[in-house]
């Protein structure tokens, strides 16, 4: 078997199972090509030796009858979760040379159930950011080009190192995390499947938090079924998270049947934004005949506090990333400024923070500490917690009137030019996640499925966003989705 | 509302962020763009409505007040940028 690194996990699984591959061969064969694609600068700690070791591993249990679900199987895993004795730094300078004394829940359950670590992911600093252009590490490279302009394009964020590497097969699969879209929007610029599951679905211990109330980890895989099987290894119960839900986990790939006949499918008319590209709007038609042919029925629906979820997540996740952050003070991990004679205490936090920080993560920071600031936490920071209660409302009235599943475009636009944004101000960066921001404010589970090419070739997605725990739905719902599309296009190889 | 240099600089104080004097113009005008397109909030009703807690909603779950954990002084210090005899190291705190 040739280009071993194309294959996604299914595929993957099933060659392991039968024998007509090792793990070994496939974990050499991403790492090969990763290797080859520094361009990317998808990567940015490589773990080939941990990589090794455990493919022999897994090796071995197949052999002896007893393989988990994702056993032996390559992946990557972004920079925002701790890996024991492995650099995890949130794509921050502030958290230079940080190497944790422990796992992450999550990634532990995936090296539980087998899976291969091929290394670290690029990612914007502390997942704040849409074009993954923040990162101490540089940008991460989208492997997909317009046409035959070598212009650099955006994988997107912040889990663009994820996407990239997912799109460019450096791995069969990566890990993401998303807290206003930084799973489906570099899913749907990549052209790959993303879901960001139900608030509480996968355990937060471990990983470095931004907002708290928001953040949710998911798999970013090349197609839905590959996406189920990820889910499910990466959910559950931990004791360790206070928010995680003490739910069991059904079996995700199982309930993948395609047979959507008799769902109601919702479609927003809030999301029909001014300026629309034309593309965009016809995808998200066509997306709604494609449901419609599978058998499902499609209504209009009003999600009335649409245009105000942007706003409040801009209060919301700012503060609590005010508070998350506060404990980078140059003490107890990662870097400390280098002092000046005579500087006490508070010119070592205020020095090691200013060194630490980037542009970005400063000025969030900044804004979340003015919005908690005394006199300010009224008007701002509760008013868009009440606000928030109203988005959540608008959806739970919605699925009380039977709808199963709500569709929407991904994202506002194609992926665009790294450094096209530079100008611009930070709200402009800020309306990338406009499709994707109410449903981590609602805590819902949410897909990004690539659905077509806009005219210069480029991926687009939709987005389908479920009822709370119903992820298993969900998925059956973007695998009908999925099979009608029928996308199969692939960036061709440039790097 | 309009922040001011002298806003901007409080703001940074409180953050612990050492900002220099001649960033704080570009700086204040960026928190106010910021809090421009926050103000729109203003435009939604509220009155009666609860500030969201927790998304979904679940008890948070409690357990016997007991040490679950400990004795790793080494692998607690192992990542300060400054450990000495057993704790973490800071400049001089007290006069």
């Amino acid at each position: 078997m040739s280009d071993l690194n194309k294959l996604g996990l299914a595929e993957a699984r099933d060659a392991l199972c039968k024998g007509d591959v090792t793990s070994v061969e496939l974990t050499e064969s991403c790492l090969a090509a990763i290797d080859a694609a520094d361009a990317l600068n998808a990567f940015v700690h490589k773990t080939p030796e941990i990589a090794l070791e455990r493919a022999k591993a897994a090796d071995a249990r197949i052999k002896g009858g007893d393989a988990p679900s994702m056993c032996g199987l390559p992946i990557g895993i972004k920079d925002l979760f701790c890996t024991k004795g492995v650099p995890s730094q949130a794509a921050s300078k502030i958290l230079e040379g940080f190497k944790p004394e422990y796992e992450s829940t999550v990634s532990q359950q995936l090296a539980d159930a087998g899976a291969v670590m091929l290394g670290k992911l690029n990612m914007d600093e502390f997942a704040m950011g849409s074009s993954n252009e923040t990162s101490v590490y540089g940008n991460a490279v989208s492997p997909w080009r317009r046409g035959n302009d070598d212009v650099q394009l955006t994988p997107g964020g912040s889990s663009g190192g994820s996407a990239s590497a997912v799109a460019a097969d450096l791995c069969l699969a990566a890990t993401g995390t998303d807290t206003g879209g930084s799973i489906r929007q570099p899913a749907a610029f990549t052209g790959i499947t993303g879901i960001k599951p139900t608030y509480g679905r996968c355990s937060r211990w471990g990983i470095v938090a931004f907002a708290s109330s928001l953040d949710q980890a998911g798999p970013m895989t090349k197609n839905v079924r590959d996406a189920a099987i990820m889910l499910e290894t990466m959910c559950g119960h931990d004791p360790k998270d206070s928010t995680s839900a003490e739910l069991a986990v059904p079996n995700f790939e199982a309930m993948l049947t395609g047979d959507i006949k008799g769902k109601k499918i919702g479609i927003p008319k809030e999301y029909r934004m001014d300026g629309m590209p034309a593309e965009i709007e016809k995808l998200w038609a066509d997306g709604a005949e494609m449901l419609k042919a599978a058998g499902a029925e499609i209504v209009d629906i009003s999600l009335p506090h649409t245009k105000y979820a942007l706003p409040a997540y801009y209060v919301i996740a700012p503060a609590e990333a005010s508070s998350n952050l506060a404990r980078y003070d140059g003490v107890r991990y990662g870097r400390r400024a280098t002092l000046a004679q005579g500087d006490g205490i508070t010119e070592m936090y205020e020095k090691t923070r200013a060194e630490g920080f980037g542009h970005e993560v400063q000025r969030r920071v900044m804004v979340g500490t003015y919005v908690l600031s005394a006199g300010f936490y009224d008007a701002y920071y509760n008013r868009a917690r009440r606000v928030r209660t109203l988005i959540k409302k608008d959806f739970e009235d919605v699925f009380a009137a039977g709808v199963d599943a709500i569709l929407t475009p991904a994202t506002p636009s194609a992926s665009f030019g790294l450094g096209e944004m530079t100008e611009a101000d930070p709200v402009q960066m800020y309306l990338n996640d406009v499709f994707t921001v109410t449903v981590n404010l609602a805590g819902l589970p949410g897909i990004s499925v690539p659905a077509g090419l806009d005219a210069q070739g480029l991926p687009l997605g939709l987005q389908l966003i479920g009822r709370p725990w119903d992820e298993g739905d969900l998925l059956n719902t973007a695998y009908a989705l999925e099979n009608a599309a029928g996308f199969v296009a692939k960036p061709g190889k440039w790097w | 509302m309009s922040i001011d240099q002298s806003t901007a600089a409080k703001v940074a104080k409180l953050a612990r962020i050492k900002v220099e004097d001649d960033a704080l113009p570009a700086l204040a005008s960026e928190f106010n763009t910021i809090l421009g397109f926050i103000e729109q909030l203003n435009e939604v009703d509220v009155e009666g409505v609860e500030p969201m807690v927790s998304v979904e909603p679940m008890r948070l779950k409690r357990r016997e007040d007991v040490v679950t954990d400990g004795n790793q002084q080494d692998k607690v210090l192992a990542n300060a940028p400054d450990a000495r005899e057993g704790f973490f190291a800071v400049p001089k705190v007290v006069e």
